[in-house]
């Protein structure tokens, strides 16, 4: 069943949902990635839950019309259209009250979200059978879905990708730089202004798979994962719009398998499993490779002040130094240096002059590089061969002084 | 004003006020620390909480869930400060990852596990469930003194009032290092205050705010009342001590007009259905924070 799904052979209409939630993780992805680059992750927080009042208007008003409430593009027009109302009311707040923007924020998604509980319980008053279905669009769901909304999503989600696409370059340049970008004539708050509107977009197309409470949880989860990977932006993207489309992809053939499981939260947990791989295993950037690497300096240093102890006659009382050197063969149980730990430590101590020398006599302005602990690496691996020659000669030079 | 009202409207107005008054006192601070959509990530949180407990009890009674909804608040802070530490993530992204990763996870337990028989659902969970919490051995005003009908009062109403009890007297005593660590946090340090300790027992206290009043009026009035009147008192005064006192005002009138026109207003109008409570409170809230965004006398930043 699984492997049907995952295969795109279970049907034509679960072929395109399962196409359009990939189309749909890219597009969440990439524009996601834009928002977490402008530390603006949470207002698609505000975006999703501000969709809920015009989602319950669209259908109130269809119904008073005459029309069927449940048509897919009248309820995704109407949210879109509460969605960009609180959007515009967030930006409003922030810039021209003092309200911070987390407050911003959580007041009008708390708000838009109650206004719109207040219509739904309206709707649910109307005439039995008629409000069917609404529901779903709070948690997501592809059972049932119609033919023509499968295509609808399908499409809505090319156009949002490939608008992505194609203006990925300013969006870039404004994410890093707004200043650079502005003197070559790239508007900062305009593209802000598209990347929410892409956002906005992808919410809105997205609410009837992954439902409008945890639509933002695309948004905001492959961005987040891919930034472990890279530090370059175009990496980033790249691998937020895989995180993006695989976790739609999987998380809607898995849902397919069984009845018991909602779209929305598989996708959701399908890419926080992405988020925990990354977050764990990620080079550089990675728990592991931290822990490691913390591991690796701390164990430097050790040796390091231990084998000058040993080349300056001093005994050594730390026990972990002591351990380390032992487990080397550096020194003896009773804690005497062997003759490969007094070699080394001569090589240490020689390291540690020529280094203290530098820094002290010959070190240029500009040359400091703050992130290394210049005694911990080898002189040779650093400077030029004729360099290390002046040092010597600084150095027989100064010891001729103090005889 | 007759029985019917002390019967079936009085018990959820007190409890809806003593909910909303709850939350929105140490939502005064949280906003002035920047740390609003703390109340956003506890209330999302929740649900996997009372989920697991209820499956582990196999029924819906009160302590349990809490604890196992207080349990979930705890760990997803810790959640957050882990990966915004350990993975250097900017906060609010790592709030995100967390409380919808969570949320999700809750969905999922709720729709595998078999609560058909029991009222467990995640509409409940958001729209609360206000207007049951009703008083049946009420027979008018003079029950309010009679020994025998208070003790049929619903059980919500002496937690939440005990909560408000609890986070007032939490505010009274640290007033001073509270204020202090709002506005100037450094400063606070070097006169001893234990900044990140008290930090970390307002959030708790707030979780536990939230968490109680999550069981009777559901996470939308939890969220507004964090964040609404509180934002609304402090577009319209510069004090904290008068921005504190108007929250509570304003969170008392929202909660008494949108009960009234989720409850009566339709009715008088001629319909023949309420609607909902506690999405009218909230929505009260904020038309009151739209008044003072537009004409609060200190809406604009000081220069």
């Amino acid at each position: 069943m699984l492997w049907s799904a995952l295969s795109l052979t279970l049907g034509y209409n679960a072929t395109l949902v399962t196409l359009g939630a990939t189309l749909l993780g890219i597009a969440t992805g990439i524009s996601g990635t834009f928002l977490y680059l402008r530390k603006n992750a949470l207002i698609s927080d505000a975006i999703s839950h501000a969709t809920l009042p015009g989602l319950g208007a669209a259908f109130l008003l269809m119904t008073g019309a005459g029309l069927d409430g449940r048509n897919l593009i009248g309820l995704l027009g109407g949210s879109a259209i509460s969605a960009a109302l609180g959007l515009m009311i967030v930006t409003w707040l922030t810039t021209k009250t003092r309200l911070s923007q987390d407050a911003a924020i959580g007041s009008v998604l708390s708000v838009f979200f109650a206004f719109g509980v207040v219509l739904l319980t309206v709707i649910q008053a109307l005439p039995a059978g008629r409000q069917a279905g609404l529901e779903t669009f709070l948690l997501g769901s592809t059972a049932g879905m119609l033919f023509n909304d499968a295509v609808l999503i399908l499409v809505l989600g090319a156009i949002t990708t490939s608008i992505l696409v194609l203006f990925r370059r300013p969006i870039i340049l404004v994410s890093f730089d707004s200043t650079y970008a502005q003197t070559l004539g790239i508007s900062p708050q305009k593209t802000d202004y598209l990347v929410l509107a892409v956002a906005l977009a992808v919410t809105v197309i997205g609410m009837k798979i992954a439902g409008l409470i945890l639509i933002v949880a695309l948004l905001i989860i492959a961005p987040v994962a891919a930034r472990f990977w890279s530090e370059k932006s175009d990496t980033i993207i790249l691998i937020s719009a895989i995180f993006g489309g695989l976790s739609g992809y999987l998380g809607t053939a898995i849902s397919a398998t069984a009845p018991g499981l909602p779209t929305g939260p598989i996708i959701v947990l399908c890419s926080f499993v992405l988020f925990l791989v990354s977050f764990l295993l990620a080079p550089r950037r990675g728990v592991l490779a931290a822990a490691r690497s913390f591991w690796v300096f701390q164990r430097t240093v050790h040796m390091t002040q231990g084998l000058l102890s040993i080349a300056q006659n001093q005994p050594i009382y730390e026990p972990k130094t002591k351990r380390i050197l032992q487990r080397r063969g550096f020194i003896r149980a009773d804690g005497v240096a062997t003759q490969a730990g007094r070699a080394l430590a001569a090589k240490t101590l020689l390291n540690e002059r020529r280094w203290s020398f530098w820094r002290n006599k010959m070190q240029q302005t500009g040359d400091l590089d703050e992130s290394i602990v210049y005694s911990l690496v080898s002189i040779e691996t650093k400077l030029t061969h004729d360099q290390i020659e002046s040092i010597d000669r600084g150095l027989s030079e100064e010891q001729q002084e103090r005889v | 004003m007759g029985s019917d009202f002390v019967a079936l409207s009085l018990p959820p107005l007190l409890i809806g006020l003593c909910a909303s008054m709850a939350c929105a006192l140490p939502g005064n601070f949280l906003i002035l620390r920047k740390q609003a959509l703390i109340g956003d990530a506890i209330s999302h949180v929740v649900l996997p909480g009372i989920v697991v407990a209820f499956l582990f009890t196999g029924q819906v009674s009160t302590w349990p869930m809490m604890i196992g909804a207080a349990g979930a608040a705890i760990t997803a802070v810790l959640l957050i400060e882990l990966i915004r530490r350990v993975g250097r993530i900017e906060s609010g992204a790592a709030m995100g990852v967390i409380f919808t990763s969570m949320f999700a996870a809750g969905v999922l337990l709720l729709e595998q596990s078999d609560t058909s028989q029991v009222h467990l659902d995640v509409e409940h969970a958001l729209f609360g469930n206000l207007e049951s919490l009703i008083w049946l051995d009420a027979e008018g005003w003079a029950s309010l003194f009679q020994i025998k009908a208070l003790a049929g009062l619903p059980v919500e109403l002496l937690r939440m009032a005990t909560v408000l009890l609890a986070v007032s007297a939490f505010v009274y005593i640290f007033w001073r290092p509270l204020a202090l660590i709002c506005f100037d946090e450094p400063y606070a340090r070097t006169r001893g205050i234990a900044a990140t300790a008290l930090g970390f027992a307002l959030v708790t206290l707030t979780a536990i705010a939230a968490v109680a009043a999550f069981d009777a009026v559901g996470s939308i009035i939890v969220i507004a009342m964090i964040i609404c009147p509180p934002a609304t008192a402090r577009l319209m005064v510069n004090s904290l001590r008068s921005q504190v006192i108007y929250s509570q005002v304003l969170a008392f009138m929202a909660t008494v007009l949108g009960y009234m026109f989720a409850g009566y207003v339709p009715l008088w109008l001629g319909f023949s259905n309420t609607l909902s409570a506690a999405g009218m409170i909230a929505s009260m809230s904020g038309v009151f924070l739209a008044c003072a965004a537009l004409f609060g006398p200190h809406r604009r930043r000081n220069i």
